[in-house]
């Protein structure tokens, strides 16, 4: 697996949408993206890349979009 | 008069999210017009709530007029709100001005601060007793009819108490975290406005950066959290946050564990802040108990002793007072914040005062012998989800209306609800109900198939079985 499907498979899992749903995908835009939802959508990140996140990047994380961003810091290169 | 709103004058009542302040007068000054607007005088509201200035507004002239709301929040699953409408034929909606579209048949009344007032067609269709102040729901998510009736003397009698505890003044300023529909967040407001502090109403979630910005530029002093957001904010690694205007963290809306407890105990001591942990209920119009900030670490896992002005007892099962420490029973408060009763039909509004004073609270407690209290379970069947009561049968019983009468059992421990069903081709159709309907994360229920619901002979369902079924 690439680490653009494992990336967005933690989406996937989290929120039980499809794939397609993803690109655009911004906090708070469905309902299951809420504190509630961010917090297990941060937790699947950190296993399926085995890092841990600071504070700072975990409420950076507003978008899958920015969610690849904030990846390279931690040496995760999403294509 | 529930506040003094006009002695304040000059003081910063509100700060939105923008940074916009606006003043006590300013306030006071708006709250007349909106009362002006509603021509039914004393009547019934119902208020659709979110953490902004125009439903700050709306509560607090509602409340000052003597007009009676019932408090929603604004993302109610619209068939739920239907429902309620009609079944106690408010005589106006207070809402934000965005939501007044989806109400064609209403008419526009006044629009300020972003949100509108519009007219049903009702007008005082049930008469309300002259000491209803308040109504709150029991169990939001599920859109339950029962609803908690308080007074103007509960608001008072209890805000009064927890300024006094909290020794809450002007100074203080809180940045909203919970909903105001939710009584633990609208007893901030209660008690922040009672003293002329000014309070940062915000939309965003802990989870977002700009909540943490708004609360570093705008100096915030406070914050309330159910477990839930304890459990986050230690995820965020909050202990490594840097935030000097901060002094008081309060928690209450279910238990937190006891490690946790200590945790944020060890943070406030070494770091010079007050960490309260309190127990409450609707039904005692917020707050009972609180442990006192000096006494948060050497007694974590406690929820500490009564308010000022209330009292707590234990009684058995044959309703005797257990006299003994360390020996679990019903907890019982007493004090004047113990509500009028429920309403659960319009025609209910008109009931006056139905406990005296005298709360069974359902909760099964022990004391220490040093007089400090301990929860440690529940009689009633419902789960704190996220800090918002969830009864567990209202939630069978919606599975079953939406499911064709499925054979269906829900149980579980709080912030995850186990659901059970018979039917396994419904499994994800039963998880997206109930994340739609109660409007809660998915991620609080784990429905599974089983072939058949655990019961006795009479037909009741034995719960205890399918609790080897939990994760």
């Amino acid at each position: 697996m690439t680490n653009l499907e494992k990336y967005t498979q933690t989406f996937t899992t989290t929120f039980n949408i499809v794939p397609e749903q993803t690109s655009d995908l911004k906090y708070q835009d469905i309902k299951e993206w809420d504190s509630v939802g961010h917090m297990q959508l941060i937790a699947a990140i950190e296993d399926a890349f085995d890092i841990m996140m600071d504070t700072d990047d975990i409420i950076d994380l507003s978008s899958f979009e920015k969610g690849k961003e904030i990846l390279k810091k931690y040496d995760v290169e999403i294509g | 008069m529930m506040w003094r709103l006009d002695d304040f004058k000059d003081n910063i009542a509100v700060i939105d999210e923008s940074g916009q302040t606006y003043t006590y007068s300013h306030l006071a000054h708006e709250c007349g017009k909106l009362a002006y607007h509603v021509k039914s005088g004393r009547c019934l509201v119902f208020s659709l709530c979110a953490n902004e200035i125009g439903s700050l507004l709306g509560y607090a002239a509602f409340v000052d007029s003597r007009i009676v709301p019932l408090m929603l929040d604004s993302h109610l699953d619209r068939g739920l709100l239907a429902e309620l409408i009609e079944h106690y034929k408010p005589d106006y909606l207070w809402l934000p001005s965005g939501m007044a579209p989806e109400f064609p048949a209403y008419a526009l009344e006044y629009s300020t601060h972003g949100y509108s007032l519009i007219k049903t067609p009702y007008v005082c269709a049930y008469p309300m007793d002259s000491s209803l102040a308040l109504l709150l729901t029991t169990s939001g998510s599920t859109g339950s009819p029962k609803l908690v009736r308080q007074s103007y003397e509960n608001i008072r009698a209890n805000t009064e108490s927890i300024v006094e505890y909290l020794e809450l003044d002007e100074t203080e300023r809180p940045i909203t975290t919970l909903p105001m529909s939710y009584t633990y967040g609208l007893s901030i407001i209660n008690t922040h406005l009672y003293v002329g502090a000014s309070i940062i109403m915000t939309e965003k979630t802990l989870m977002q950066k700009e909540f943490w910005q708004q609360f570093k530029e705008l100096h915030a002093t406070s914050f309330a959290g159910v477990p839930y957001i304890y459990e986050m904010l230690d995820k965020l690694r909050f202990f490594r946050m840097d935030l000097p205007t901060l002094r008081t963290m309060t928690q209450a809306g279910g238990k937190l564990t006891p490690e946790l407890h200590k945790k944020f105990a060890e943070y406030a001591r070494d770091n010079g802040k007050r960490f309260v942990v309190m127990y409450g209920q609707t039904e005692a119009t917020a707050r009972m108990s609180y442990l006192p900030y000096e006494k948060s670490l050497e007694k974590y896992g406690s929820m500490g002793i009564a308010i000022p002005g209330g009292k707590f007892s234990i009684i058995d099962v044959d309703g005797k007072e257990i006299t003994e420490p360390e020996v679990t029973g019903e907890l019982v408060y007493e004090g004047k914040n113990v509500t009028l009763g429920y309403a659960e039909r319009g025609e209910d509004l008109i009931k006056g005062d139905e406990r005296h004073g005298r709360l069974v609270t359902g909760d099964m407690a022990k004391r220490d012998a040093e007089g400090y209290y301990y929860i440690v379970g529940r009689k009633k069947r419902f789960l704190k989800i996220f800090g918002s009561r969830v009864n567990l049968d209202e939630t069978e019983r919606l599975i079953k209306a939406r499911f064709n009468n499925v054979e269906c059992a829900c149980a579980g421990v709080d912030d995850k609800m186990h659901v059970f069903v018979a039917d396994e081709a419904l499994v994800p159709e039963v998880h997206h109900f109930l994340a739609e309907k109660t409007g809660l994360n998915r991620v609080a229920f784990t429905v599974k198939h089983i072939e058949a619901i655990p019961k006795n002979d009479s037909g009741k369902t034995l719960y205890i079985d399918l609790e080897k079924y939990y994760d």
